[in-house]
Parts: structure tokens; C-alpha cells; sequence
């Protein structure tokens, strides 16, 4: 019953990955840019979740109500002023602007709230749980954020396939010339692209916050995580990539079980397996 | 009527820039008999940032594989140092040599996985290989686990025992190696294959259409790099003698530094690399009190070059006087006109 719960407590803790995923993917999918610095706007995210909280005296949770717009215009003007002028000519200037990005954050909160992890109580609703058998419990509060995540993910699916929004994504990513043609301006749309990302990063930040302790050089971490679960789940797919973070959760769960140590190491290990062994990911994308 | 030319690589600028090198070797070489013994350290130190740097670029200015994960192999290096020294009982010198075959053994069942990984995720491909050597070197109690482990004293005499022989063949070791990184750089740039890896940056499709194997070459290059970096990693944790897992395979120290570095210098030239590391150690000499803020600073600088100048400063220099000290271009001159 021990391994049991281990995996269902990685199958909840999945969701929290595909969530940092999530973000990464719908930038490189519309931008083909990859966000180095994404885990470092994660722990933003979580720190001003903390500052919110501090000052408002807000629930946790509803400090979304402000963190998410407050990502969301962060995210946009990063894309605007630092992102949008290396956009298109390299693979190397997006990569290495967003590198130094990530390194001016984690210095810029170690110099603003110093090396102490921290964390967001939430109040009673941590330890309430549901038995579902003997010796097998669910913690309320995984159960929201798993929920909370998939609910996500399905509404990026649909913003990216039933609206105006995500046809100006799909149109920009197919040609950004022609779609400059049809009057989409491409700075913006690619605005709008990292502001969304920049609010999902806004909810897994907040989550993260609550869920384990934080410190500022806790980034590059849900980086890797978020990475492994997109390249685990196949490029391009969101429901793959939900399924890569269950397994990288799994994983983790087992290796942990095995021995601290092997925790986040054991993650590891199965992403370079999948790479040598199904190197398009679990569930590539029909096209 | 057929125009006879010749083609060349030197210029006036190079030969005299070349028999500069030399004089300025010379004086380098005897810095131990007119620098201070802080002072001879610190040269090491710059040496090996020269030759990290010149590897880095060599990777992402030329090669197309921009790596966020080459402290996976200075980590590595320096691990495969204390080993080698500590059980086996290898002369620490001789065990820099071996930690650079180890480390480009090691390289050569990692790069195909790596390059499955497409552009910038391969970037951050190489920073998930890298943490599995932090927490993998993390678990061998032998070398001190997750709190790491000192060279021993009979090591250390082991090199020479005499303090000053054995300072002066540690600072020699690192001339040596930032010489040998930047000597592969340019026979690199300068042989047929090095033709083919510029071809290969400037367009891929193109380049293969031609002939050229880009997997063949890349991997080579890939490996060759990581050999080198570990045996520069190796010389570092000599020089330190102490290694832990979190300083071994830290990302700050041994790629965002460097990243600047290349940055900042000019990525793309053999000369950015050092310019860029002479500008570092002139930094933090001047800006060691600020703490993180220099790493803040640095960022923001580093963004700023790419975004305005993503030649860098020799990038820049190079393009305003047309100056190349170094010569990779080949040069077609026409004798009958």
C-alpha cells in the first residue's frame, strides 16, 4: 500500500509538473522560443503570491485574483521589450536573452527576500484529505491543484483551437509574414502569447508556493521539470504533455521511495530513456 | 587570360599580432618570478576561464550547440581528478590528462541522446545531463557525498615537494591548457572540418546538400569540447582542493559566467572569448564588494550587448577596422592586376 500511494501521490503531483509545462509549451509552440528563465518567473510568481498574501491577508488561493493579471502584464512586457527584437533572427539571441533573464531574477530575489525558503500556508484546508481505501488517503489540496490543472490545460485547448485568440497563435506560427498580411501585428500576438503563459505560471507559481517551500534559486529546477515533461509527453500535444508530467511525477514518487536521494534523479533517468527509446515522446502529435 | 592568384590566410596584422602572442607568452610563462603569489593564482584562474570560454564558443558560436550544461563536464573533470589521484594513485598532472580521456568517453554515449533534442532544447538537454552527474557524483560516498571531499596532503606533495615548484608547475598546467583549448579552436577553425562547421552554422539544409555530415561533425566537435572542458574542471578542483557536488556542477559559475563572457567579448571570434575574459577579471576586481548585484549587473549587461551589439566588443571592433588577429578567413589575392 506504501507503493501505491507513492504513485498516487505522483500521478497528483504530475499535474503540478504539466502545468509548469503547460506555459513552456505554448511559447515554443507559437514562438518557437524556449523560455530558459520559465522557472524563474515560476518562483516570481511564487514570491509575489507571498508578498500579496502578506499584505492583503488574502487566502492563498485567491490571491490569484492579483497575481495572475499582475504576471500576465509582466509577461507581456518582457515579450515586448527584451523578447520581441531577438525573436526571428537566431536560435542563439532569444535563448541567451532569456538565459540572462533568469539569472538577473533569481539574483534579483535573493537580493530582495535573501536565501531563506519560504512557503504560503494555506490554513486547514492542507491536511484535509478523503480516504478512498484503508491506508490510501487524497489530500484535498492536491486533488484541487490536479483538477485545477487539468481544467487549465483544457481551457489553453481551447483558446488555442475555438477562439480569435488562438487562431492568431496557430496563424502566426504557421507564417508570421503572411499573418502580418492579415493584419495581426506579430509583436503583439506574441505579447498575448507570453502573457498567457505568464498567467498559467502565475497559478503554478502559487501552487508551488503552497505545496512545498520555495527559495529563489528554486527555478532552474521547475524548468527541468517542466522540459522533461514536454519532451516525456511529445512536442506539440498538451494532453501528451499531462501525461509527462504524471510519469515524471511517478517516477519521482518511486525513486524517493527507493531512497531520498534518488528522487529527482530517478526523473531524470526517465526522461533520457524515453529520449533513447521513443525520442518523439509517449504520445507524439498526429500531423 | 585566367587570372593567377593565391590564396591566404595571414595578413600584416596577424604576423605582428602573432609575434606579440609570443613576446607576451614569454612574459606569462615567468610570472612567477615577477607576480606575487595571489597574483600568479589568479592567472590560473583566467587561463582556465580563457580556455572554458574558447570551448563554450567554439560550441555555440560555431557548432550551432548552444549548451546551458557544460558544467556537467568541468564537475565531471574535477571528480575524475580526485578519484584518479586519491585511489588510484595517479600523479595529480598526469590524472588532468586522464580526466580529459574520461570525460570525452563519457561524451560520446551522451551527445546522440542530446541530439535528439532539437535547437534550444538540446540548450536544455545538457542542463538535465548535467544535474544527473550533480546528484549521481551526490551518491558516491567514496568522494564525500553531498558535502564532497579534500585533496589529501600526499597528493598535493605529490606534484612537487616544494611549495614553489609545485605552485609554479600548477600555474605552467594552466598556461598549457588554455594554449592547447585555444590551439584546437583555431587548427580546428582552420582544417576542412572547420569549413564544414561554419557552412554547417550559417545553413544546415544547404551544408548537407553539399556533402557535408553534419551528425559526424558535430559529434566530434562535441566530444572533443567536453574532453577539454573536463580536463580544464580538473585543473580547477586541483587548484581548489576541495570539491563538493552543488561548487563542482554549478550552473552560475562554470556556464553563466562563461556564457557572459562569450557574450560580452564577441561570440563567434576567436579573440571575443579572451577580450571577454580580461573584462570579467577587471569587473570583479573592481565590483567584488557588491555580492549579488555584480551577477545582476552582468546580466543586464550581458542582455543589453545582445541585444544591441550581438557581435560583442571585438565583434564590434573587428567590424568598424577590419582587424583579425587570428586568421581563419581565407583570402584570395590576385597577382596580375
Amino acid at each position: 500500500m506504501e507503493w501505491v500511494n507513492a504513485i498516487v501521490q505522483g500521478v497528483l503531483l504530475g499535474g503540478l509538473y504539466a502545468l509548469f509545462a503547460a506555459g513552456l509549451s505554448l511559447i515554443f509552440g507559437v514562438m518557437r522560443l524556449v523560455n530558459i528563465a520559465h522557472g524563474d518567473l515560476i518562483v516570481l510568481a511564487a514570491y509575489i503570491a507571498l508578498v500579496v498574501v502578506q499584505a492583503t491577508g488574502l487566502h492563498p488561493l485567491a490571491s490569484a485574483i492579483i497575481v495572475v493579471p499582475l504576471m500576465a502584464a509582466i509577461g507581456y512586457g518582457m515579450q515586448r521589450l527584451l523578447l520581441n527584437p531577438t525573436i526571428g533572427k537566431d536560435l542563439l539571441s532569444p535563448l541567451l536573452v532569456t538565459f540572462g533573464i533568469s539569472v538577473i531574477l533569481q539574483n534579483g530575489l535573493l537580493a530582495t527576500f535573501t536565501a531563506d525558503s519560504r512557503r504560503l500556508a494555506a490554513g486547514p484546508i492542507e491536511t484535509a484529505s478523503i480516504d478512498i481505501l484503508p491506508g490510501l488517503s487524497l489530500g484535498i489540496l492536491p486533488l484541487i491543484m490536479f483538477a485545477v490543472s487539468v481544467l487549465l490545460i483544457l481551457g489553453l485547448e481551447w483558446i488555442f483551437y475555438r477562439t480569435s485568440l488562438g487562431r492568431a497563435f496557430r496563424a502566426t506560427s504557421d507564417d508570421a509574414e503572411i499573418a502580418q498580411l492579415m493584419m495581426l501585428d506579430r509583436r503583439h500576438v506574441f505579447g498575448l502569447a507570453m502573457a498567457l503563459s505568464a498567467a498559467v505560471v502565475a497559478i503554478a507559481g502559487i501552487f508551488l508556493a503552497i505545496r512545498t517551500n520555495f527559495d529563489p534559486s528554486s527555478g532552474p529546477a521547475r524548468l527541468l521539470f517542466g522540459f522533461e515533461a514536454v519532451i516525456i509527453g511529445g512536442l506539440g500535444n498538451l494532453w501528451g504533455t499531462l501525461a509527462g508530467g504524471i510519469v515524471l511525477g511517478v517516477a519521482q514518487a518511486i525513486g524517493a521511495q527507493i531512497s531520498p536521494g534518488w528522487q529527482i534523479l530517478a526523473g531524470h533517468l526517465v526522461f533520457f530513456l524515453v529520449l533513447a527509446l521513443r525520442p518523439k515522446g509517449l504520445f507524439p502529435r498526429m500531423d | 587570360m585566367s587570372a593567377s592568384f593565391s590564396i591566404e590566410r595571414s595578413t600584416a596584422t596577424s604576423r605582428i599580432a602573432a609575434a606579440a602572442a609570443l613576446v607576451v607568452l614569454v612574459c606569462l610563462a615567468a610570472a612567477p618570478w615577477w607576480a606575487g603569489r595571489a597574483n600568479v593564482r589568479l592567472l590560473g584562474e583566467i587561463y582556465s576561464f580563457i580556455a572554458l570560454a574558447s570551448l563554450w564558443n567554439l560550441l555555440a558560436g560555431y557548432t550551432g550547440l548552444v549548451s546551458v550544461g557544460q558544467q556537467a563536464y568541468v564537475g565531471f573533470g574535477g571528480y575524475a581528478l580526485f578519484a584518479l589521484a586519491m585511489f588510484l594513485g595517479v600523479h595529480p598532472l598526469l590524472a588532468i590528462l586522464f580526466a580529459g580521456v574520461l570525460g570525452a568517453l563519457i561524451a560520446i554515449p551522451s551527445a546522440p541522446l542530446l541530439f535528439r533534442l532539437q535547437g534550444a532544447y538540446f540548450a536544455i538537454g545538457t542542463w538535465v545531463l548535467a544535474e544527473v552527474f550533480r546528484l549521481g557524483f551526490a551518491q558516491v560516498s567514496a568522494l564525500g557525498g553531498g558535502s564532497g571531499s579534500s585533496l589529501t596532503a600526499s597528493v598535493v606533495t605529490g606534484i612537487a615537494t616544494s611549495r614553489d615548484l609545485r605552485e609554479i608547475l600548477v600555474y605552467w598546467t594552466a598556461l598549457v591548457l588554455a594554449l592547447a583549448a585555444l590551439a584546437f579552436v583555431i587548427l580546428l577553425l582552420r582544417s576542412r572540418m572547420g569549413l564544414a562547421l561554419t557552412a554547417l552554422r550559417d545553413s544546415e539544409i544547404a551544408s548537407e546538400s553539399l556533402g557535408i555530415d553534419i551528425w559526424r561533425s558535430k559529434l566530434f566537435v562535441y566530444v572533443a569540447v567536453a574532453g577539454l572542458t573536463s580536463m580544464t574542471g580538473a585543473f580547477i578542483f586541483l587548484q581548489k582542493l576541495r570539491i563538493s557536488p552543488d561548487a563542482a556542477f554549478s550552473v552560475n559559475d562554470w556556464t553563466a559566467y562563461v556564457i557572459f563572457i562569450a557574450v560580452i567579448g564577441g561570440i563567434g571570434t576567436i579573440e571575443g572569448p579572451i577580450v571577454g575574459t580580461i573584462l570579467f577579471f577587471l569587473l570583479r576586481e573592481a565590483l567584488s564588494d557588491l555580492g549579488t548585484a555584480y551577477l545582476l549587473i552582468l546580466g543586464a549587461v550581458a542582455i543589453l550587448v545582445m541585444l544591441k551589439a550581438p557581435k560583442g566588443l571585438w565583434g564590434i571592433l573587428a567590424e568598424k577596422t577590419g582587424l583579425s588577429l587570428v586568421p581563419i578567413r581565407r583570402r584570395v589575392t590576385f597577382q596580375d592586376q
